[in-house]
């Protein structure tokens, strides 16, 4: 057993736990946060994307031990106050979603874009980015609509939504 | 997963220790083959000894004649380095078509030249530019260091700690990615450098990353597309799988290389 030590969604916590459990399995078998899904466990489909200090990755292919005094933000930790993160409004109102098993991590990977690619994402940019994101349901339309507007939402600016 | 001893030394010296002490250990970098690889119960290391709490080795650094990277640089740090960008662009963009954005924020390239996976990307281009592989020993040539399918001129407990590139006077890279997998099914890096032209081929060799030296002559008089006209790759040494035939990899092969040639000429 290792002893490891991280922050998750803001909230300092700490583990023993068997050096193979996955980011993934910690989040969701010992914390609860079953908001991170499991697809393909091959770091293939992103239904597990978290961030790790405020980077996109895959929680299927990291060690909860590799996270040792990092910070993880999980799509329970997106919200506040109640108030859901614009990203996720976004897909609520653009029904951003069919079946939902990959919106998580689909909202995880959008956050990130729009950190390292600003406010303004074209459709392009927007479809090329979630390469590592599968629908499933091949539900992409919607998705890449609700992140254009989610992205200009978090720049504070008028919403896509509003003007369709 | 078989179960394994977990360290996180904070200094070379220490992480050499713990791989000398077990001979079943691995080192992890980012981990995004290793651990696919663990899952798999393909690989049973007894310990992991993590590279990612020693300092300093995580480096870009820029001189007039080469860009060194440190061996845990992740791909998503070659891909958006301005210095790297302005030196050698075809490196930065080799970078950002490896894997998906998430799997880049992990990915290192020292992890790429160490695992010398035949399908991955920096190889094509470690021997295109005539890269040297910095270790906690030594320094190596890469027209030394890529010796086979997964094998490397590493020794046992050896540690890659950077990749120094000279750089060359135009380079490219293009790549016919698996759409599934994204590593290359073909990639071609072709680099004109001060002393000769180099044209190196990925994923398609049964023995890992290969110069192609027929392509390589025909551009040394002149360096255009056109001096590939008619030429092709032979298929004979390349893979076949349910993926693409030998012989699709070779014609793969000339339209990359024409294309990268284009592209490094425009450049």
């Amino acid at each position: 057993m290792s002893s490891v030590s991280l922050t998750v969604n803001g909230k300092a916590v700490t583990a023993d736990i068997d050096p193979r459990t996955l980011l993934v399995q910690y989040l969701r078998d010992s914390l609860r946060l079953t908001g991170t899904h499991v697809g393909c466990d091959t770091s293939q489909c992103g239904a597990c994307v978290v961030h790790l200090d405020g980077q996109a990755v895959k929680a299927c292919t990291v060690l909860t031990v590799q996270c040792e005094g990092r910070e993880v933000t999980t799509i329970e930790g997106l919200a506040s106050g109640g108030a859901l993160h614009p990203m996720q409004a976004a897909f609520r109102e653009h029904h951003g979603l069919q079946c939902g098993y990959c919106t998580p991590g689909m909202i995880m990977t959008a956050v990130d874009l729009v950190r390292r690619k600003g406010h303004a994402l074209d459709e392009h940019t927007i479809r090329h980015e979630l390469e590592g994101n599968i629908c499933r349901c091949t539900g992409y339309h919607n998705i890449v609509k609700a992140i254009g507007a989610g992205a200009a939402a978090m720049a504070g600016g008028p919403q896509q939504a509003a003007a369709e | 997963m078989y179960a394994f001893a977990y360290h996180h030394p904070t200094s070379l010296k220490e992480a050499a220790g713990l791989l000398a002490k077990d001979a079943d250990a691995k080192i992890v970098a980012g981990g995004h083959t290793l651990l696919p690889t663990m899952k798999q119960r393909l690989a049973a290391p007894g310990s992991l000894v993590d590279l990612a709490r020693v300092p300093d080795l995580a480096g870009i650094e820029r001189t007039p004649r080469a860009v060194t990277i440190g061996a845990m640089a992740t791909h998503a740090m070659v891909a958006d380095s301005a210095e790297i960008r302005e030196a050698i662009p075809a490196l930065t963009e080799l970078a950002a078509l490896i894997g998906d954005p998430a799997v880049r924020h992990r990915g290192t390239i020292g992890g790429s030249v160490a695992n010398n996976d035949p399908a991955a990307d920096y190889p094509a281009a470690c021997l295109a530019l005539g890269a040297t592989i910095g270790t906690n020993k030594r320094k190596i040539a890469a027209e030394d260091y890529f010796t086979g399918l997964f094998e490397t001129a590493l020794e046992e407990g050896e540690i890659v700690t950077s990749v120094s590139f000279p750089i060359p006077h135009k380079a490219a890279y293009e790549k016919f990615r698996n759409p599934a997998s994204r590593y290359a099914l073909v990639g071609v890096f072709v680099a004109k450098r001060p002393s000769d032209i180099r044209v190196t081929v990925t994923g398609a060799g049964s023995n890992g990353v290969f110069r192609w030296t027929e392509a390589e002559e025909a551009l040394a008089k002149r360096f255009s597309p056109k001096s590939l006209d008619g030429l092709s790759a032979s298929p004979a040494n390349l893979n076949s799988d349910l993926h693409a035939d030998a012989a699709y990899r070779a014609h793969l092969i000339g339209v990359m290389a024409r294309r990268a040639v284009q592209k490094a000429a425009d450049r």
